[in-house]
């Protein structure tokens, strides 16, 4: 476990738990926008080419597109959030992450965000590595299966977990590839992906603001944000 | 395009049907507006030739605004016409687009200024084979050249010139009506605010040219199309023509839409008669389909614009790459398919969003869910109308309309 050490949540260069973006607002009401929206608005340069996968409603593109003037697209499954991206006037596509990202070129965004969805995805190896190599940069979030909650529920009572952020029954879930932020970390080793920042949030999508080290956000945090960038072996 | 789920199923129809030898007035004389271009403005064609004098039959709907920005193009389908919202003149049905356009519609005609030209090479009014061809005084027939999208679209840009209109809001259309969206998107890109591609592809499949070729060759074999000098012989060969929108109409359905209207019910009675007489509902309605169809359509038009379909590969102009139909193009893009066209299925569509998105341009893609096969863009499809409204509405803001 030691081995390990090395990967901790934070600013890498400084080994301090990364704290979000500054003009993050303190308290969860926001505008409106939800918390975990407005940290990745923290991560995105303005007028920058972004791709949401996932991209639901369209809220958070809306949200980057008003404060931030980002060129925005956003692919989604449910056709029900392509009519209300589409009535927002975001260019969405109705598609899937699984088999829709091979279509895009390299580079072809400054960001792309795949937010709560790569659990869901059928082979999140593949669409983390196509997430590298369209965008620059990737932002990626998901829940985080060594909560503390999680476990407790497992260790305790045998059960698979239903969790605020993990509401579904396992027979009914969507979310067919779960993983701990440990687990994610290797994920990036595995596919060369650079953590430039990562962050524990809470089951409301507010980050955690106070220095923890890594074991413990992977116990505390409900949620993983990370932002990543192709490494060494895939840089241009 | 009659409606075909919304038109009812006539009575049996085993009379022969009537053999008309009376002039293709609309071909000629059309209602509605028409631009006419001389000689010294010939339209170029992909053929080589060089049409001219030929002419534009056009219906419009809003007003122009002072700025001119608030165009919208409408691209009609194969069989479909400049009348859009009005009244068909030879068969008085409402204009075949009322559903999407009109006051308070998605495509808003208190708000825009649209047109709808038939296109190069049909009936009802612009230059095709049922047109007098100056040189000979006669139909130009199989004299005429060969038309493709791209000079359907060519003939239309000639128009908007014409009506002063430098670029447009939007351009749209299904099946052929999408593949003239696209073409137009990538021939004239700077013309195009937005585009609207539904139920279309980038081209022609293989299992798409064979029912068109089974559609051509019903006309061709009935001895009433003369080698394409029906008008001179005072015959109209609508046998043919007839069988060729029959077996056409069964594309633009499908079959859980066929089984819910018609299912193996028979027409007149519950027992079959024993005989070759249209005993199932479906066969009736086909016959009416078929019947109706010559009414309204010149055969030899019906070979010009299936074959124009047919040549529509977008991607092979392009060096075989379809993104590069669309490299650098500022058109925001709705692409619309629907679940149950097996014309045009949701894959052709997949294959024009993938290019747009390689392309990088801002493509909305929409599989709408619908059991009424290819024609459900000519529909009432709430979905459709939703999507629509959102991609125009939020257009419109972008062009300050």
């Amino acid at each position: 476990m030691s081995g390990r050490e090395d990967l901790s949540f934070g600013d890498a260069a400084s080994g301090t738990p990364w704290e979000a973006a500054d003009d993050l607002p303190r308290t969860p009401e926001s505008g409106g926008a939800r918390v975990d929206h407005l940290v990745v608005l923290g991560l995105v340069p303005p007028g920058a080419r972004v791709l949401d996968i996932g991209c639901g409603d369209g809220s958070l593109l809306a949200l980057l597109r008003d404060r931030r003037g980002v060129d925005g697209r956003g692919i989604e499954l449910s056709r029900e959030g392509v009519n209300a991206c589409l009535a927002r006037g975001l260019p969405v596509i109705q598609g899937d992450a699984d088999t829709d990202l091979e279509n895009y070129p390299d580079d072809a965004f400054d960001v792309v965000v795949l937010s709560q969805t790569i659990q869901a995805t059928r082979n999140p190896r593949i669409v983390l590595e196509h997430l590298l190599r369209i965008g620059r940069q990737v932002v990626i979030s998901f829940p985080n299966f060594g909560h503390w909650r999680v476990r407790a529920e497992l260790a305790f009572r045998g059960r698979m977990p239903i969790t605020e952020i993990l509401p579904e029954a396992w027979y009914e879930t969507p979310n067919i590839h779960h993983c701990t932020m440990r687990d994610f970390v290797e994920l990036c080793r595995a596919v060369d992906a650079h953590i430039e920042k990562a962050a524990a949030l809470d089951a409301r999508g507010r980050p955690m603001r106070f220095s923890m080290p890594w074991w413990f956000w992977n116990l505390i945090g409900a949620q993983g944000v990370f932002l990543l960038r192709r490494g060494r072996l895939g840089a241009g | 395009m009659d409606n075909p789920l919304d038109t009812a199923v006539t009575a049996a129809s085993a009379t022969e049907p009537e053999i008309r030898s009376r002039e293709p007035s609309q071909a000629r004389d059309p209602a509605g507006l028409v631009a006419r271009f001389e000689a010294g403005q010939p339209l170029t064609m992909d053929s080589g030739a060089a049409l001219a004098p030929f002419q534009v039959a056009y219906q419009t709907a809003g007003t122009l605004n002072a700025a001119r920005t608030n165009a919208v193009l409408i691209c009609h389908a194969l069989t479909g016409d400049q009348h859009f919202a009005h009244p068909h003149p030879v068969t008085g049905k409402p204009g075949w687009w009322t559903t999407l356009v009109g006051p308070g519609k998605p495509i808003d005609t208190d708000r825009y200024f649209v047109v709808c030209s038939n296109v190069i090479g049909s009936c009802m009014g612009s230059t095709g084979p049922a047109s007098i061809d100056p040189a000979t005084g006669s139909a130009y027939g199989l004299d005429f050249p060969l038309v493709t999208i791209r000079d359907m679209v060519r003939a239309q840009a000639m128009l908007l010139d014409h009506l002063g209109i430098a670029d447009l809001f939007l351009c749209i259309g299904g099946s052929m009506g999408g593949m003239q969206v696209l073409q137009w998107a990538s021939l004239y890109p700077e013309r195009v605010f937005a585009a609207m591609p539904i139920a279309t592809g980038a081209r022609h499949s293989a299992q798409n040219i064979a029912f068109h070729e089974v559609g051509r060759q019903a006309i061709m074999a009935d001895p009433a199309w003369a080698d394409g000098r029906y008008l001179e012989a005072g015959t109209r060969p609508s046998k043919g023509l007839g069988v060729a929108r029959m077996g056409a109409h069964i594309t633009y359905l499908s079959e859980p839409a066929l089984h819910r209207k018609f299912g193996r019910r028979f027409q007149g009675g519950s027992a079959p008669t024993f005989s070759f007489n249209a005993d199932f509902q479906i066969e009736s309605y086909l016959r009416h389909q078929g019947l109706s169809f010559v009414e309204r359509f010149d055969a030899n038009a019906y070979l010009y614009l299936t074959r124009a379909m047919d040549y529509f590969d977008l991607a092979a102009d392009h060096g075989g790459v379809l993104a590069n139909a669309f490299k650098g193009t500022k058109t925001r893009f709705c692409v619309i398919s629907f679940t149950s066209d097996w014309l045009f299925p949701t894959a052709d569509s997949r294959a024009i969003v993938h290019a747009l998105n390689a392309a990088s341009a801002p493509v909305a893609f929409v599989e709408v869910e619908s059991d009424k096969g290819h024609d459900a863009f000519l529909l009432d499809e709430p979905t459709l109308f939703s999507a629509a409204r959102g991609f125009i509405d939020a257009a419109a803001r972008a062009r300050g309309l």
